[in-house]
């Protein structure tokens, strides 16, 4: 699938919370945006500051083929997203994208396939959701977080498939982990996928590996370059082998990682 | 149009601008954002004899203007690289260079044979300067007798363009420029990233898994600056100076400070397009200045 680099136009910034936002970008010219497939991600060039210098890597949260645009969501964790929060509408972002591997689409109709997101990791989960509806597949979405608060776009979620939450302090949906979540004893998925922070995602990948279902995770580990050039982002493999999470992932068959040994 | 060709020894490359082994991949990663063939060269990621895992993750962190890494020369092996990466960019319009390392004197020399034996791989850039691996050759680049022994015994098995990558963690890098020189290399490059350090203090650990890592990225550019300036002043073959460059103006200081050609690393991962940006932006600086060809502010800074 092609690269490019290019500057976007901000339509709009949302804050959602506090210290999460909403981008949504169109191309400069007007013209439609490049395919891209969900669990791919982006590398978005901040202002060179003192402490930013580096592209920050952001997975697509949605692409809203209608009106052409592409969605970011974004948490602010340090000074380049910060920065990343301040644009408008009508700035434009410079991307590299789409960049990595996405995850799997090659369902049959009706297979259903559940989607377990954590806190920022729910992101990437909307556009897959979506794209697995298009292809006639049946998405169920088990989202978490500590608290309600951190549960983002859940009016998008319920639009694409049943959804399901859970929240450590009980604030929202079930109370505990997304693992201990009671839909996971009544009902047979056909895959799951899941992204969130490392320990949630393998606890996900212990749960599917226990009831034979494939699993796929998305990994975020710290990059440079993107593109399988740096080899900095390495996750190391079953054979032994490192491989770059940028090129060879984000996505990976948890089978595949050194998760299960 | 100013004219951009320069030489290398015997290396003629259609413009200064080459890209800095490690930061490039093999080109190919590359292909979908610019187009190869406008560059001068492109210097491969660094090959050693046997494959190489590398060091654990994490291996890189962000710093103030730059960045350090300790990927440890992660490769499969320059057999591999004959059979499966070699036909693949072969027929590139540029000049393909292979940055060779090793651990020992015979690993280098095997390696380099290897290397040699391929005719569309015009030079390659010995690296004896690599900070993050045991024996990753920064041990050689760090004296003058370490670094002449790799480059003697590579000579007399490398007949083609011989470029040595040198090491700025040292006291005096124009004297081993000098060594390395009398040991017949036909350039040297330089710098190879310094050694640094960054610390998690919430984890009071290292942000890098050895400890320490490689600094890259315009924060090192006035230091490698003013070794390019040292060590054109101290030898006579051909220098390439890289480090930290990221526009046209950073590449026309080096060539100022001596350097025949130049190289772009870091910058790499910010544009993927800098490398055809650096080229023109030289091309136009020329014409606005009036000068007819580059070689004329190669080491053209005014005392």
């Amino acid at each position: 699938m092609k690269k490019y680099v290019s500057d976007l136009l901000v339509s709009s910034v949302e804050f959602l919370r506090a210290d999460y936002f909403l981008m949504k970008l169109a191309a400069a010219d007007g013209q439609p945006l490049p395919e891209m497939r969900p669990g791919q991600f982006v590398e978005v060039k901040v202002e060179q500051s003192g402490t930013t210098f580096l592209r920050r890597p952001i997975s697509i949260n949605y692409v809203d083929r209608a009106r052409g645009e592409l969605w970011l969501l974004v948490h602010i964790v340090g000074d380049g997203t910060a920065a990343l929060s301040k644009k408008q509408a009508g700035d434009t972002v410079n991307l590299m994208f789409p960049l990595g591997n996405g995850f799997s689409l090659d369902y049959a109709p009706g297979a259903k396939i559940l989607l377990v997101g954590g806190g920022v990791g729910t992101a990437p989960l909307l556009y897959y959701g979506e794209q697995l509806r298009q292809k006639g597949c049946e998405p169920t979405f088990l989202l978490g977080g500590r608290a309600a608060k951190d549960l983002l776009q859940l009016e998008q979620f319920r639009q694409i498939g049943r959804t399901f939450v859970t929240t450590e302090d009980g604030s929202a949906g079930e109370k505990g982990f997304v693992t201990n979540h009671s839909i996971l004893a009544q009902e047979h998925f056909d895959a799951v996928a899941t992204c969130g922070p490392k320990p949630m995602m393998m606890a996900v990948a212990r749960f599917a590996f226990s009831k034979n279902m494939p699993c796929e995770a998305s990994l975020e580990n710290l990059m440079a370059c993107g593109i399988g050039a740096c080899l900095c982002c390495v996750e190391k493999k079953n054979d032994g082998h490192n491989v770059c999470v940028c090129k060879e992932g984000p996505i990976f068959k948890t089978t595949e990682l050194q998760w299960h040994n | 149009m100013a004219q951009l060709n320069v030489n290398i020894g015997r290396l003629a490359l259609k413009n200064p601008v080459m890209t800095a082994s490690g930061t490039f991949g093999y080109g190919t990663e590359f292909a979908d954002f610019i187009d190869l063939d406008r560059l001068g060269g492109i210097i491969v990621k660094g090959t050693t004899l046997l494959p190489r895992e590398g060091n654990d993750y994490p291996r890189m962190a962000e710093t103030a203007s730059g960045m350090l890494n300790c990927v440890g020369l992660q490769n499969k092996g320059v057999d591999y690289f004959c059979e499966q990466i070699y036909p693949e960019i072969k027929d590139y319009g540029t000049n393909m260079i292979v940055n060779v390392s090793g651990s020992t004197v015979e690993d280098y020399a095997l390696c380099a044979e290897r290397i040699a034996a391929l005719p569309k791989i015009p030079a390659i850039e010995l690296n004896i300067s690599c900070p993050n691996v045991k024996n990753g050759g920064m041990a050689f680049g760090v004296t003058c007798a370490g670094a002449a022994s790799v480059v003697k015994a590579v000579r007399k098995v490398y007949p083609k363009t011989l470029i040595v990558k040198l090491s700025p963690n040292v006291t005096d890098i124009a004297e081993i420029a000098r060594a390395v020189e009398a040991e017949g290399a036909d350039s040297v490059s330089l710098i190879n990233t310094l050694m640094g350090m960054s610390i998690d203090i919430e984890r009071r650990r290292s942000r890098l898994s050895i400890g320490t890592g490689g600094l890259s990225g315009p924060a090192v550019k006035p230091v490698a600056l003013r070794m390019v300036w040292q060590v054109a002043r101290a030898v006579n073959i051909p220098v390439v100076g890289l480090g930290g460059i990221m526009n046209a103006t950073d590449a026309i200081e080096f060539l100022m400070a001596g350097a025949t050609a130049i190289e772009i690393g870091t910058a790499n991962f910010i544009d993927p397009t800098v490398t055809v940006k650096v080229v023109e932006g030289i091309g136009e600086w020329l014409d606005r200045h009036g000068i007819a060809d580059v070689n004329e502010i190669i080491g053209a800074l005014e005392q």
